[in-house]
């Protein structure tokens, strides 16, 4: 708290270099998981294979593969980058794929019979209906890669991280605890906020 | 666009589901005429639902041609076409994000209509389906009945005039009184626009109140097409008599006027019947009490009935 008091500038710093680094990583997951959830919920064969890859991905160690992106791509915020979009992947991919498959038959029936377009039809209806378990998808990824996102912190890429790790290194313990809790409120924000953009997907289609 | 119905015709149509062991559909053909309602009926899997469902091309044929007024199916896009063919389902499909009139409005979007045009057609089709566009138009399907759904259904597939309606056992899920009050939409809707209509159902009551002509399907081949009386009184063969239940004499009331059996006015009567009714109505007058009806045009008796009248009238449709 103190340390917050002392130094607003260098917590608000950390602060939006954090929701940056989750920003962007947030936008190329999705722009990603897209269309890979699309095809893995038109076709099985696809779906199988990619979510054993996917869920592969997630369940190894973060600061494993962290560390041994590092060896690859440096130190910084794109190594930084790569892993958090291919955490994010299991959870947007398997939310908009059963998202999708959730749509009853009948509306795709009807959709196509009426002359929309297979894509009219994934845009005017399918996605709206699965919007609800695609922002909880959403949520989930966007809470995890809050988290994740203050290893950035150990390879010079900035945010709330840097911040955690200085106090360690340190042994400051008011950093530490002024890096905690703007990651906890931001954790907890965006939870908050996507839990009601969730309610409202929910409202709007059932 | 012209809102008058368009003719279909179906050539050599061929329909193999991959895996199964018989055609779905085994080389059919079938001409319906501008206006006509045609219902296919038989049990499921005989490939009624899939035949109807070639013409709007969500089934594709392995072999022959579908032509709507002589024009080859095939000449546009699936999209166009489709957009040009009412369909309704069964499940009746809503879009459950969107309100009842965003709902009906969908096809004239995908064709571009303007706003102005798209909200005055979409209150004139909810009011031709019975729902009060002011009550209705903003609400969301889940607030509607299981019957209000379905007309929401058939309002959206008329939405954009199409010549031709496609229906696919559209009121199997509704209950009886509903059921009854959507078929007679459905006819007064018919003979309102003209549309042509192709109406599957396995319902052999649902089929004999509905079709100018019935389409008896087995194992994926017409088996009979003829007007509904014939049917009954003479089914093409042992599986047809069965599927119709054609002996019952009853059922064959149903599809006869009180004026196509009446004898000459004269004779002393108790009760009337409009010449109109059916036969299974007078008949029923009949056990009630009365010897003789007077059949009336209004107020103007012409004709009178009675059991004589109505058994001479089962015994001529067998010959």
């Amino acid at each position: 708290m103190a340390y917050l008091l002392r130094h607003p500038g260098e917590v608000a710093l950390r602060t939006l270099q954090h929701l940056e680094i989750v920003a962007i990583a947030i936008g190329i997951a999705l722009a990603l998981a897209l269309p890979l959830g699309v095809l893995a919920a038109r076709s099985a064969r696809v779906r199988g294979p990619l979510l054993v890859l996917l869920n592969a991905i997630y369940t190894l160690p973060s600061l494993a593969v962290l560390a041994f992106l590092v060896t690859y791509f440096g130190l910084g915020l794109v190594t930084t980058e790569i892993a958090l979009v291919a955490y994010a992947q299991m959870v947007l991919v398997r939310n908009i794929s059963v998202g999708l498959l959730g749509v009853p038959a009948a509306m795709r029936e009807a959709a196509l019979g009426l002359g929309m377009t297979p894509l009219q039809s994934l845009l005017r209806v399918e996605f709206p209906q699965a919007l609800p378990v695609i922002v909880a998808g959403l949520r989930l990824a966007t809470v995890a890669t809050i988290s994740i996102a203050t290893l950035a912190g150990k390879i010079d890429a900035g945010g709330l991280g840097a911040l955690l790790f200085a106090g360690l290194d340190n042994d400051d313990p008011n950093r530490i605890v002024a890096g905690s809790l703007a990651a906890a409120t931001l954790a907890i924000g965006a939870d908050l906020a996507l839990r009601g953009c969730e309610r409202l997907a929910v409202s709007r289609t059932r | 666009m012209s809102a008058a119905g368009a003719a279909v015709s179906m050539r050599d149509i061929v329909v193999c589901y991959a895996g199964a062991d018989r055609r779905a559909v085994d080389d059919v053909s079938l001409d319906v005429a501008a206006g006509e309602f045609v219902v296919l009926l038989g049990p499921s899997g005989c490939g009624k639902s899939t035949l109807l469902r070639t013409i709007n091309r969500l089934v594709v044929p392995a072999a022959g041609t579908i032509a709507l007024d002589g024009r080859d199916a095939r000449d546009q896009t699936p999209e166009a076409l489709r957009r040009g063919i009412g369909y309704v389902i069964q499940a009746v499909g809503l879009f459950g994000h969107l309100s009842v009139g965003r709902n009906v409005a969908i096809v004239p979007e995908l064709l571009g209509w303007e706003r102005d045009r798209i909200a005055a057609r979409v209150d004139e089709l909810l009011a031709l389906v019975r729902l009060e566009p002011a009550r209705y138009r903003d609400r969301m399907p889940r607030e509607l009945s299981g019957g209000e759904q379905q007309r929401v259904g058939v309002a959206r597939a008329l939405a954009a005039e199409p010549r031709v309606l496609l229906m696919d056992e559209p009121f199997g899920a509704v209950d009886a009184i509903v059921r009854t009050a959507l078929q007679d939409e459905t006819l007064r809707i018919h003979r309102a626009l003209g549309t042509t209509i192709l109406f599957v159902t396995h319902d052999v009551d649902e089929a004999l109140r509905l079709a100018d002509r019935i389409v008896v399907m087995n194992a994926g081949k017409i088996v009979q097409a003829d007007v509904p009386l014939r049917v009954l009184a003479k089914p093409a063969s042992d599986y047809v008599a069965e599927l119709m239940d054609a002996k019952d004499a009853v059922r064959r009331l149903q599809l006869l006027r009180a004026r196509d059996a009446m004898a000459p006015p004269g004779a002393p009567t108790k009760g009337r019947i409009d010449a109109e009714r059916s036969l299974r109505e007078a008949l029923s007058q009949l056990l009630e009490g009365s010897d003789r009806l007077s059949v009336v045009e209004g107020e103007r008796e012409c004709g009178t009935l009675g059991f004589e009248d109505v058994r001479g009238a089962i015994a001529a449709t067998e010959r």
